[in-house]
């Protein structure tokens, strides 16, 4: 029925509604596995970058994991960390250049794992950077290892049976214990697995970089993402499993919003 | 209907399906060729594409540019015709 409209129509206008960041993100092909979430955060950050226009006032610090090439693809001025200290580096940066807008982007075994402390008295101490940090429950580099963010039972090479609370512990909640501290302004967990959610996470995005003007404290984005290739499903499968396994301990909404 | 089109960049894609699920109006759909990396990469089958973004927004490869019918034509506020 459809297709008949369409033959009958005469011909209209078609105007572009959607497309890649052309200035902010390079024009190459992401690295990273069919279906994964890290390649849609960089998109949008880069979105965010090129739309309020600070892609010259950026400057984003790379993470040890998958997401290590991340200045391969964002066309901003980056600096490498070492693992787990991208916040360390963060602070240096900021507080040499306090005008800028800095980010730093960050894996869960980078954030939650080797670079706890530093995250902690990062945001403790209130320092004005955004951190992006992607919980996909696993080590997604080394071949999928537990992570603090395992899941309770969840299969993993290093967890064959399935995590074990009783001997490693439960799921370290970062977002949660970082909204504790004074020193943070804005922490919310947003999601990648549907179009709504990229929406939501947009704004997060757009809002986290506006706070940086305002100097009052850390922003936080937990982004509750896949890994396919981890979790050895295909993209579709690891979509329903954040929705049906991820969401229950990782609950999507903001944590900690300004007071106004 | 509000008319739409996607322009999808075979090379990069990967075929990782989740724009196919995205979709509301069921429009994508892997193709049975494959790209130069060896992926089947996704292609549009029905030509009732809306221009709701929906899938270039989950894309992880970025490869969808979407296109849609200027809005003045599909609002009826403007009845200069």
């Amino acid at each position: 029925m459809s297709e008949k409209l369409y033959l009958e129509e005469p011909e209209v206008e078609l105007e572009e509604v959607y497309c890649r960041p052309t200035e902010a993100l390079y024009d190459i092909p992401f690295h990273y596995c069919p279906g994964c979430g890290h390649s849609v955060v960089h998109r949008l950050l880069m979105e965010v970058v090129e739309e309020l226009g600070i892609q010259e006032e950026t400057i984003g610090v790379a993470p040890v994991g998958c997401s290590v090439f991340a200045y391969h693809y964002m066309n901003v001025d980056m600096q490498e960390a070492a693992h787990g200290r991208a916040s360390a580096v963060a602070t240096g940066i900021k507080r040499v250049l306090p005008d800028k807008y800095v980010f730093t982007y960050q894996g869960d075994g980078d954030l939650a794992a080797i670079g706890t402390a530093e995250t902690i008295h990062t945001v403790n101490r209130g320092e004005n950077i955004l951190m992006v940090f992607i919980n996909n429950g696993i080590y997604g580099m080394t071949g999928g290892q537990m992570a603090p963010t395992t899941l309770p039972g969840q299969v993993t090479s290093t967890s064959p049976y399935g995590r074990d609370v009783s001997m490693v512990g439960a799921p370290l909640k970062m977002t949660e214990l970082i909204a504790n501290l004074p020193g943070a302004y804005y922490v919310t967990r947003q999601s990648v697995h549907n179009p709504n959610a990229v929406r939501k996470l947009k704004k997060a995005l757009t809002k986290s970089f506006q706070y940086q003007k305002l100097k009052k404290g850390t922003c936080f984005v937990e982004v509750v993402s896949n890994c396919p290739s981890g979790w050895k499903m295909t993209p579709v499968e690891s979509i329903k499993y954040i929705e049906e396994y991820m969401f229950p301990l990782y609950p999507v909404g903001d944590i900690k919003v300004p007071k106004e | 209907m509000i008319k739409g089109n996607v322009n999808i960049d075979a090379k990069i894609c990967k075929g990782c399906e989740l724009c196919i699920i995205a979709c509301p109006q069921d429009a994508l759909a892997l193709s049975s060729h494959f790209n130069d990396k060896g992926y089947r990469y996704v292609e549009l089958i029905y030509n009732v594409c809306t221009g709701c973004t929906n899938c270039a927004l989950v894309c992880p490869e970025a490869a969808i540019t979407v296109y849609r019918q200027a809005k003045p034509a599909k609002k009826e506020k403007v009845s200069t015709e």
